[in-house]
């Protein structure tokens, strides 16, 4: 088999759109996933004991579950249930809630880090428990845990091809369906790869920038 | 509620434990408004704790505590007296302040911002006004000039005078003492008992001190507790205390001290 530069070319528009649903679905995906596995580390520290265990308890059963059997879950068996969900949609909110599961933790280690000390000021200060969060406790765990979080964003970026399961056009699903027309393999697959390279080297190279401005303020 | 002839703080039979350990063992005692206290004795005698309950960093097991005319953990409910809410706890604790040991001034906010925070955040105080009082306080423990550093900057004695100024920024009628100089390195002890000595001057606070500075104490206070084992073994004014004890546990505490290079 020999590499053929204009199909590649005529391939590429097709590439390019799943380029931008990988991006979307990537970035959108780590924002739930940063959002919400904030919320399960403020929920496992709360006061009610049958809050914080539940907490756990989900987080555990959500790491405990493939990635795929919940993306399966959220497109094909929900709607049984009456919520119908965009492949997309579906998408983000489960990759967005399985990585949850891992950011949670890493949160959680950065708010264990802070002082007994802080929040015994904050209560003297007489903060409510959400100004305590918001200005003593976040501003404070989140610095140092940025690098752990990117490290997530770029774990979830290549996690993206599963969504080609629940039918997201994302750049492997268009790969793959180059390549079944065509009957060529191997310059939708190499552009894949090549794709995904261009994207996580960079990526990359910002991480190890952040981890350096972060644990010089550490 | 609140008037002049009644104590500010009346604490009532009140017993902690922390697991199978007794602190507190029916501790009663009274604060008349702007007193200065003094708490004294052995580590693990329950002084602390008692500081910790006021601020409300520790519950209590049983007993009553009313600060300025106000139960402190109890509301009334069930046509008698329940734990306090949340609440509750937010309103008593306006009119308490507290400094610690080891500072805990907010490492990511400048010195400025460790001061007005809470006046802003807590009692809705406009930025102008909070920064104007802030930086009064800053001038009266001698830090104006640092209000843009951060804590990091500033050494343990500075540290402890903007945490002194961060509590008074908050108007408290009674403010706390929890061992402010014991983390300090010698030399940056009296720069801090200064700024404590004016505030007594100046302002008629009520103040309780734990400390280990018995040269302070004894200037510094109108009367002196001897704490051990969750209670108060002996009480008076400081020269009785210090020069005459009466009682035995006093004696042998008050000659450990000396020992330990802490002079009277």
């Amino acid at each position: 088999m020999e590499w053929d530069w204009n199909f590649v070319w005529d391939i590429m528009p097709q590439l390019i759109d799943g380029v931008i649903i990988t991006i979307k679905a990537a970035l959108m995906g780590s924002i739930v996933a940063m959002i919400i596995g904030l919320v399960w580390a403020i929920l496992k520290r709360s006061q009610n004991k049958i809050v914080s265990k539940l907490t756990g308890y989900f987080v555990e059963f959500i790491r405990g579950t493939p990635l795929l059997v919940q993306l399966y879950f959220l497109f094909y068996i929900l709607p049984d249930l009456g919520l119908l969900l965009s492949p997309l949609v579906a998408g983000v909110i489960g990759l967005g809630i399985h990585y949850s599961a891992y950011t949670a933790e890493v949160y959680r280690s950065g708010i264990d880090n802070i002082s007994k000390g802080q929040w015994e000021a904050a209560k003297a200060c007489n903060f409510s428990p959400r100004q305590t969060w918001s200005h003593i406790i976040i501003p404070q765990a989140v610095p140092p845990i940025i690098p752990v979080l990117a490290n997530y964003f770029i774990a979830i970026f290549k996690e993206t091809p599963l969504l080609s399961a629940i039918t997201v056009l994302e750049l492997m699903n268009q790969a793959r369906s180059v390549a079944n027309y065509s009957y060529r393999y191997l310059e939708p697959m190499t552009m894949v790869g090549a794709f995904f390279l261009i994207i996580s080297v960079p990526s990359v190279i910002l991480l190890r920038r952040l981890e350096r401005r972060y644990s010089r303020r550490a | 509620m609140g008037g002049s002839d009644q104590p500010i703080i009346k604490i009532d039979k009140v017993s902690k434990s922390f697991g199978s350990l007794n602190v507190l063992n029916e501790l009663s005692f009274d604060v008349e408004p702007g007193e200065k206290l003094a708490l004294i004795g052995p580590s693990g005698s329950g002084k602390t704790t008692i500081l910790r309950i006021l601020m409300t960093l520790e519950t209590i097991d049983s007993g009553h505590i009313l600060v300025d005319g106000e139960e402190l953990w109890h509301i009334p409910g069930n046509g008698g007296l329940v734990p306090a809410n949340e609440k509750h706890l937010h309103h008593m604790r306006e009119k308490i302040g507290m400094v610690f040991q080891l500072f805990n001034l907010f490492p990511h906010m400048t010195v400025l911002r460790n001061v007005t925070a809470a006046p802003m955040l807590t009692q809705n105080v406009p930025k102008e006004q909070a920064e104007k009082r802030a930086m009064a306080l800053l001038d009266m423990v001698g830090l104006a000039d640092k209000a843009d550093a951060k804590p990091a900057q500033l050494s343990g004695g500075q540290k402890q005078r903007v945490a002194i100024a961060r509590a008074l920024a908050l108007q408290p009628k009674i403010m706390l003492f929890d061992e402010v100089t014991s983390a300090l390195d010698p030399e940056l002890v009296e720069e801090v008992l200064n700024v404590m000595r004016r505030l007594a001057e100046e302002t008629d606070m009520t103040m309780l001190l734990v400390t280990h500075e018995m040269q302070f104490a004894r200037d510094f206070a109108d009367r002196v507790l001897f704490f051990d084992a969750g209670r108060i073994v002996e009480q008076g004014p400081p020269k009785e205390i210090f020069s005459n004890p009466q009682e035995e546990r006093t004696r042998t505490f008050l000659k450990k001290v000396i020992a330990a290079g802490h002079a009277i």
